[in-house]
């Protein structure tokens, strides 16, 4: 394959601790090396702004919910639509975008990895023949296990190897990258229209709790020693007051020992779980005693769920919440429950920066980023597109490096937002190189796939590569960030495994991306008694026969498997 | 040789627990399949070759592939117009390249669901959709609704496998477990077999169902003496019994789809089930008809953005049912060549429709003579999707499944003819530009 040298990059990379400095990049057959032949092609970057190709530790991207959600929404597919080109499919869609419009928007703004964060196994099939369609970028799915029968089942029986053995069996079935927990224990119970309060709450039936839940899972998850930790969607998020909740499940997994250089615990989109008061009345922002634990501990991590103002497609495996959104807002309902394994929901929504709620909800995502000291334990997302659309990833990074931009969004706000939270005092403003920790270098961390030669231009790494048509030493990012925000919307270049996919902003290839999951091996007499009882569910419960369950290997067409196993 | 876990390939209950013997590569049994299934997967006459006629009075005459491929790319190619139909009785792979396809010549794609489940979609885009999996109803399932549907015919095995007489973790009684009410406007087979049949006045539906949401919203007393046929009393006591299931199920089809007030009779009876999970938990599912027409409109809304009747002609998707189902664009006569393919238009459009088509050159890919090969001016034979060639299904449930292959044929898939014709089409477009 083809040799690139792309000269005088101001490189921010922070997984090897380089900050700004002036370099050259070598690339040869997709791979970053240390150099490179007289022949091959040459980027000048002229000094402009270069970092690893972006990576999404947590979005909705792929499968049914989604669709569900395109379905849904045709007014939606009705937004941003762009015919085709030489290269391109028809794109449509702004907060539910067709699968060739997702893959070209992440590519544009110089992203190259993305996860999709709620695979439930039956419907994991699904999932991929949509992933394989999205154009361009590497992907990888989280597995739902917090409402599985399996591992109640287990749990309840005290029985760690048997529930380690499904999770391993779980990730091979529905190929997926790592366990996703959603409001553990609640998808059973809205089975019958009912939720989970709390850590210690039963969920109906199954005697066990969700305090088990999640312990046992993050047990499991360090005993198959996987990339990533246990992905932790929390209890009672969207309910005033539910940062109670938040603290009592990161206590949880405090004394998990983690097998790797990453954390134990990740909890997902924390805007939605740092609430504060008894009602929408007296709602207000608890961002504050949530960035003070994550200073004091460093077992964990989360991301921000930050909201964007403007539409929205909510949509998560927390089925019952779902329901509370819609009759709350009296908006459109799908509700999707799968069966033995979790549910989920959808429902459109509008976020208004007159409503002081979603002010509150504003302030609280950018407040968990700059109130928490360490910029790797803040990962940037907005939950796409729950808290908005990905897209909107650009302005998001200029509220984090722009006071000013924050006073801008700020004037549009209902005043009550700002009694009810400390935004409108931090003066924080990160940099170039925290940037390029919170959009890349920390989602590979967390998420495991730094050895995998993601999320940094180390050599050997993949030759995954963002250009922005900015100079950082000659632009004050704090006050010139319209030109900023431009500037990450459209890379001058994304590079992807060594080949220029986007050129000034524009999609000009569009390879097929590769799907990462976790082949892991678990102890065999556990595995023995897991497929005992998967097989008696399977004859008695499930609708599909285990023989069509699992995904084949026809649906992963550019597959990467992580080898691991039980220790 | 015996397969087994095999998946019938014709209603959308996609029963996967079917065990079929083959010898010499000729299905000679099938065990579990119900008798529209079993009779699908034993096969019946065949198209044998490729025909054509260039005069829909004259006779057809056999062609090569290679000659009916490429007449049939010309056609397309040359259309200003041209309509892409069927897709609901082939697999995932082959719907993507329609997709291709229909960007390619700037026409319509549309399926089965036009004349079928096409209001249940606006009804989604109104109200959405509160459901789950058949297993979910399987296990939990107290109350049982079917309105406007006959599985007893259509899906013969949904009640014995899902809905009525199956055992599950939360219904250890099957069919005891279980009340079950039909609503239709005459007394079917299914409702023979119900424990109530409630008789509704043609075209009533819609009222019948605002009726129920009084009664679950407590303003019974808003109430006439009867509604659409149905005494209040009755009325009440329905209402009363849906808010009082555990886990309460409505099942519908085309009696409420394609009856007065079509999307309307959706969108409402999406709403009572949205306000009944304010009591118990309750879901309502689309009895869908061909084994993968739930899955033309899972492809085409990734793709596309949206999941039917989707008009390239402007360069981008652009939906609008009332302007863009096939249908309309037939009786507005703007169709001007049309493709049909693992769908039969000819015995399923109304008279108006098929009088266009018959004024226009079709061409019909499919497996098997039905009343569209009558209108064809080109056929093309292809596999039996599921007995013939392996490729992806989605259940009436969305449920996702992979299809096997029982025996082998000389006849291409429907994607190889797709690829072949996408080739074609882009020769002749890229040499007129
Ligand atoms: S019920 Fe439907 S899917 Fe099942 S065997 Fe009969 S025709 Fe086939």
């Amino acid at each position: 394959m083809s040799e690139m040298l792309i000269k005088n990059a101001t490189v921010y990379d922070p997984i090897n601790n380089i900050n700004g400095d002036m370099m050259d990049i070598a690339v040869k057959d997709g791979k970053i090396v240390d150099s490179v032949g007289g022949s091959a092609q040459t980027i000048d970057a002229g000094g402009r702004l270069v970092y690893p190709g972006g990576v999404d530790a947590h979005t909705h991207i792929a499968g049914s919910k989604v669709n569900v959600g395109r379905i849904m929404r045709p007014d939606d597919s009705r937004l941003n639509n762009k015919p085709r080109t030489k290269v391109t499919r028809p794109r449509t869609g702004y907060t539910v975008p067709n699968v060739y419009s997702m893959g070209y928007g992440y590519a544009e703004m110089g992203y190259t990895t993305a996860f999709e964060a709620a695979v439930p196994i039956l419907k994991a099939r699904h999932t991929h023949e949509e992933l394989e369609e999205i154009p361009i970028i590497d992907k990888a799915g989280l597995t739902l296990f917090g409402s599985n029968w399996m591992v109640m089942d287990a749990i309840r029986e005290d029985d760690l190897d048997r529930l380690a053995a499904y999770v391993a069996w779980g990730l091979l079935a529905s190929r997926g990258w790592g366990i996703k927990i959603v409001n553990p224990g609640g998808g059973e119970a809205w089975g019958f229209g009912k939720n989970v309060s709390g850590l210690d709450d039963p969920v109906p039936n199954f005697e066990v709790t969700p305090r088990q839940i999640v312990k046992q899972l993050a047990e499991a998850n360090e005993k198959l020693n996987l990339p990533h930790s246990i992905h932790l969607h929390c209890n009672n998020l969207g309910k005033p007051g539910n940062y109670e909740t938040t603290l009592a499940t990161f206590d949880v997994c405090k004394d998990i020992k983690s097998k790797r250089d990453r954390q134990s615990l990740h909890v997902t989109h924390v805007q939605f779980n740092a609430w504060g008061g008894n009602h929408w009345g007296d709602f207000e922002s608890k961002s504050e005693p949530i960035a003070d634990y994550l200073n004091k501990n460093d077992f964990l991590t989360i991301d921000m769920g930050q909201l964007v103002f403007g539409s929205a497609t909510t949509m998560t495996a927390d089925g019952p919440v779902q329901y509370a959104n819609a009759r709350l807002l009296k908006a459109r309902w799908s509700n999707g429950d799968v069966e033995l394994e979790d549910s989920s929901g959808v429902t459109p929504l509008e976020y208004h920066p007159q409503s002081y709620i979603h002010g509150i909800m504003w302030a609280i995502g950018l407040e968990l980023a700059l109130l928490t000291k360490d910029p790797w334990q803040v990962l940037m997302t907005t939950d796409h597109p729950n808290g908005g659309p990905y897209v909107n990833y650009p302005m998001v990074m200029t509220m984090l490096m722009s006071q000013k931009r924050r006073e801008k969004e700020m004037a549009k706000i209902a005043e009550l937002t700002f009694e009810r939270t400390s935004i409108a005092g931090i003066d924080r403003e990160l940099d170039w190189y925290d940037i390029a920790i919170k959009t890349r270098a920390a989602h590979a961390k967390v998420q495991g796939i730094i050895e995998l030669g993601k999320g940094h231009l180390g050599v050997g790494a993949d030759a995954d590569i963002a250009i922005y048509d900015i100079k950082p030493d000659e632009t004050d990012a704090t006050m010139e960030f319209d030109k900023v925000e431009a500037a990450f919307r459209h890379a001058a270049y994304t590079i992807k495994g060594g080949e220029i996919v986007v050129k000034d902003g524009e999609i000009t290839a569009v390879p097929k991306g590769r799907t990462y999951w976790v082949k892991a091996t678990a102890p065999a007499d556990g595995h023995e008694r897991m497929m005992e009882d998967l097989k008696m569910k399977f004859k008695k419960y499930y609708s599909v026969n285990m023989a069509n369950y699992m995904v084949q290997d026809e649906y992963v067409e550019h597959p990467v498997v992580f080898e691991t196993g039980y220790q | 040789m015996i397969i087994k876990d095999v998946l019938c390939p014709f209603c959308g209950c996609l029963c996967d627990d079917l065990t079929v013997e083959v010898e010499n590569n000729k299905v000679v049994d099938v065990k579990h399949a119900c008798k529209i299934g079993t009779s699908k997967i034993m096969g019946h006459d065949r198209i044998k070759a490729p025909m054509m006629r260039d005069d829909k009075n004259g006779e057809f005459r056999e062609v090569s592939y290679d000659e009916a491929i490429n007449e049939s790319a010309k056609i397309l190619a040359n259309s200003k117009r041209p309509l892409l139909y069927g897709w609901a009785s082939g697999v995932c792979e082959m719907m993507k390249k329609g997709v291709l396809l229909n960007e390619e010549v700037g026409g319509i794609i549309d399926n089965t669901a036009s004349v079928c489940h096409g209001p249940s979609a606006l009804g989604v885009h109104e109200k959405g959709l509160p459901t789950g999996t058949l297993g979910q109803f399987a296990n939990r399932t107290d109350l049982v609704v079917f309105w406007g549907c006959n599985p007893v015919q259509a899906h013969p095995r949904h009640m014995s496998r899902y809905s009525v007489f199956n055992k599950g973790f939360f219904t250890t009684k099957g069919r005891k477990s279980r009340k079950v009410v039909v609503f239709d406007v005459r007394k079917t087979d299914t409702a023979e077999m119900a424990d109530e049949y409630v008789q509704v006045n043609p075209g009533e539906d819609y009222m019948v169902i605002s009726a129920l949401r009084a009664v679950v919203a407590d303003k019974a007393d808003v109430i006439p003496d009867s509604v659409g046929g149905v005494p209040k009393e009755k009325l009440v006591e329905l209402g009363e019994a849906m808010k009082g299931a555990k886990y309460g199920m409505v099942y519908f089809g085309m009696g409420l789809t394609q009856s007065r007030g079509k999307y309307k009779n959706i969108d409402n009876a999406v709403s009572l089930i949205t306000e009944l999970n304010a009591h118990g938990k309750h879901s309502i599912l689309p009895m869908r008809g061909h084994y993968n027409v739930t899955g033309f409109g899972q492809v085409c809304a990734w793709e596309t953005g949206f999941a039917n009747a989707v008009d390239m002609s402007r360069g981008i998707p652009y939906y609008n049912p009332g302007e863009t189902c096939s249908n309309d664009l037939l009786m507005r006569e703007e169709i001007d060549s049309a493709m049909i393919i693992a769908g039969d238009a000819g015995a399923h459009f109304p008279a108006q429709s098929i009088a266009r088509m018959s004024k226009v050159p079709v061409i019909q890919v499919d497996p098997f003579h039905n009343p569209t090969t009558e209108m064809a001016n080109i056929v093309i034979p292809t596999k039996v999707s599921g007995v013939e060639l392996e490729g992806t299904a989605y259940r009436m449930d969305s449920v996702s499944l992979r299809m096997r292959k029982l025996v082998d044929v000389d006849f291409p898939s429907d994607e190889e003819v797709l690829d072949k014709i996408i080739a074609k089409v882009r020769e002749i477009k890229g040499a007129s530009s």
